[in-house]
């Protein structure tokens, strides 16, 4: 592979296919993140991209293909060993702890970081209250960066949706991830707050790289430097935002509405529900 | 001064002590039956402690706490059958050990099922602890059970003891203090728990499994560790009833214990160790209270007797229903609504 180190990929899924029993969620699609880029995965409802998220984060063993992260073999990987090797995701369903706190849940996001054991936890020693506190401080560092600071007391569960997004994010970015997942983190959001959304992913490209599903176009257009398009669990095309957005393929899964800023062809149930 | 203020763990620790000057000195005031009474609720309110974190903080329920309680109960009555004089933190630490030993067998099994399930297996071990020393006669004997021989307190501890309060030692009174030591000890390092990375991450595995295993928390161990930590603290608490009632046998650890310390541990309010206390106090002396009061209003004693447990069903289901969060619980929920409005 002659000058494969000047774009090494720190996700590389070749070939995957899964099937459902009879359904062919994902049939030989491939994609790569690259380092400090923001792909996108699009594609109509139904098309496979929580299915090729799912796999992405172990969730979904695949059927055939492989997965390797900054180049090695890493297929079959399980959910609970992503953060070890510096992935970080963010659901659709927030997966929030709701009777913690919003401090406490970006910490448990920054939990392998924290050198303090059993022992020092039970005699509470200065060495493991320090730890803490450089913890903490961390994750107020990371509220700080979301704009949610001042509710780092208020417990989760009694917090408005736009705002628990913002904790299920601060929680993955805490773990300082070198690949961020994420599911329609837009979901759910208003206009201003998806703009916010895109700036927060603009900035977090420059140090890291970000894997992002999402029905909204307008954000997907304005943050991803690539795109791949799924439709019927097939990868339809791939390339630059201006490459897709002009694709006779893409075109047509869309039926053939034209994809515009402003998202009118994005299709409406995107919550996955009544697909037919 | 004020620096070891600041910190809340010296604080914590600094308020330990004091409270221990404190129980030393009341307990002395109290008589020989105060001082019983002030014995199992201490060893009661050091199991329903073990049983919030479980329950209320990890999330896990168990319906059979009592039988852990009775493995620390009849460790005690053996070792002391055979040692007569062996001292008594050596006691207590090899009862804890043993206790966890067994905790951790459970709390493995325990870990790999689900809500109803864990009740399920945990109720199934209420009821086979006791019906295995009813069994095994020999060693632990059978129905009658083990007689758990008193000890004299210990001289170091008298001459201690003498110094603070100026009066000798009663067994009872020994007992009572070394048992409020304990609870002391026990509520201090539990809380550390709780508050420590150790709690945090209890939590989160009892709000959200799934979320708690993507963050890299490993829920097996992470729940094996909670069992254990909370069938340490029964061990203890057995092992000291064992010494307090001076008998460890089959009708002591019947699932009316088990209930009994979960209804203390849902009466205070779960996951709140002032609640453990709080619980465990009234189901001290609730079954009193009520059974000298039905007496009084003129029932027979038999009659009496069984206006306790309705009295404390009746209780119980009023909490549940009227305030879900436990005394202590709806308390600080009240007390946060009020400082909400306010602002
Ligand atoms: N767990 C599953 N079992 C069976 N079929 C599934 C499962 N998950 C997804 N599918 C099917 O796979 C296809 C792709 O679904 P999905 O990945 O959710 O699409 P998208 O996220 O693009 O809307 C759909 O036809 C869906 O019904
Ligand atoms: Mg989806």
């Amino acid at each position: 592979m002659v000058g494969a180190d000047a774009h090494r990929s720190v996700l590389s899924m070749d070939d995957i296919t899964v099937r459902f029993g009879g359904v062919v969620a994902l049939d030989d699609v491939s994609v790569e993140v690259r380092p400090r880029e923001v792909l996108g995965v699009i594609g109509p409802n139904g098309a496979g991209k929580t299915t090729l998220f799912n796999v992405a984060c172990g969730f979904v063993p695949p059927t055939l293909g492989r997965i390797s992260f900054e180049g090695s073999d890493v297929t079959g990987w399980r959910p609970h060993q992503l953060v070890d090797h510096g992935v970080a995701r963010s659901l659709q369903g927030l997966g929030l702890f709701d009777r913690l706190s919003v401090i406490d849940n970006v910490l448990v996001g920054a939990d392998q970081h924290s050198r303090s054991g059993f022992f020092s936890s039970l005699l509470a020693t200065p060495g493991g209250a320090k730890d803490q506190r450089q913890l903490t401080d961390r994750a107020m560092a990371v509220l700080d960066r979301l704009g949610i600071a001042e509710r780092a007391g208020s417990v989760v569960g009694g917090l408005p949706y736009p705002l628990r997004k913002r904790v299920a994010l601060a929680r993955a970015l805490v773990a300082e991830p070198k690949l961020l997942l994420l599911d329609e983190p837009a979901s759910g959001l208003s206009e201003t707050e998806m703009t916010e959304l895109g700036d927060i992913i603009v900035d977090l490209a420059d140090e890291i790289s970000v894997m992002l599903v999402e029905h909204h176009m307008d954000l997907v257009m304005r943050v991803c430097h690539r795109l791949a398009v799924l439709d019927f669990g097939r990868k339809i095309a791939s390339g630059t935002p201006d490459e897709v957005r002009n694709d006779p393929a893409v075109l047509e899964a869309y039926l053939g509405g034209a994809l515009d800023d402003d998202g009118a062809a994005t299709p409406q149930d995107a919550k996955g529900g009544s697909h037919a | 001064m004020s620096a070891l203020l600041s910190s809340p763990i010296l604080r914590r620790t600094l308020l330990a002590l004091v409270l221990f000057v404190v129980s030393v000195f009341a307990i002395d005031l109290l008589s020989g039956f105060r001082q019983g009474q002030v014995a199992s609720i201490a060893y009661l309110a050091i199991a329903a402690g073990g049983l919030t974190v479980l329950t209320g903080i990890n999330g896990q329920l168990s319906l059979g706490h009592g039988a852990f309680m009775a493995v620390g109960a009849y460790t005690t009555a053996l070792l002391l059958g055979r040692w007569e004089n062996m001292p008594l933190l050596l006691l207590l630490l090899i009862s804890i050990v043993v206790t966890m030993a067994v905790g951790a067998a459970v709390g493995v099994a325990a870990a790999r099922l689900h809500g109803p399930y864990i009740a399920g297996a945990t109720l199934a071990l209420a009821i086979a602890v006791p019906a295995l020393a009813i069994h095994f006669k020999d060693t632990l004997g059978g129905e009658p059970g083990l007689r758990v021989p008193t000890r004299d307190v210990p001289p170091l501890a008298d001459d201690a003891l003498f110094f603070l309060t100026g009066t000798d030692t009663g067994t009872m009174q020994w007992l009572a203090t070394v048992s409020v030591a304990c609870l002391i000890v026990t509520f201090l390092l539990l809380r550390n728990l709780s508050e420590s990375r150790v709690g945090r991450r209890w939590r989160a595995v009892r709000d959200d499994p799934v979320a708690a295993q993507l963050a890299g928390i490993d829920l097996g161990r992470s729940r094996v560790l909670c069992f254990v930590v909370s069938t340490a603290t029964a061990g203890l608490a057995g092992s000291l009833m064992a010494m307090i009632t001076r008998i460890a046998a089959p009708s002591g650890f019947n699932l009316v214990l088990s209930l009994t310390l979960l209804m203390a541990v849902v009466l205070g309010g779960l996951g709140t160790l002032t609640g453990a206390l709080i619980g465990a106090v009234l189901l001290s002396l609730l079954p009193t209270f009520v059974t000298n009061f039905g007496s009084g209003m003129g029932l027979s004693d038999l009659q009496a007797a069984e206006l306790a447990p309705l009295v404390l069903g009746l209780t119980t289901m009023a909490v549940v229903l009227l305030a879900p969060a436990g005394l202590v619980g709806s308390l600080l929920r009240w007390r946060q609504q009020a400082r909400l409005s306010r602002s």
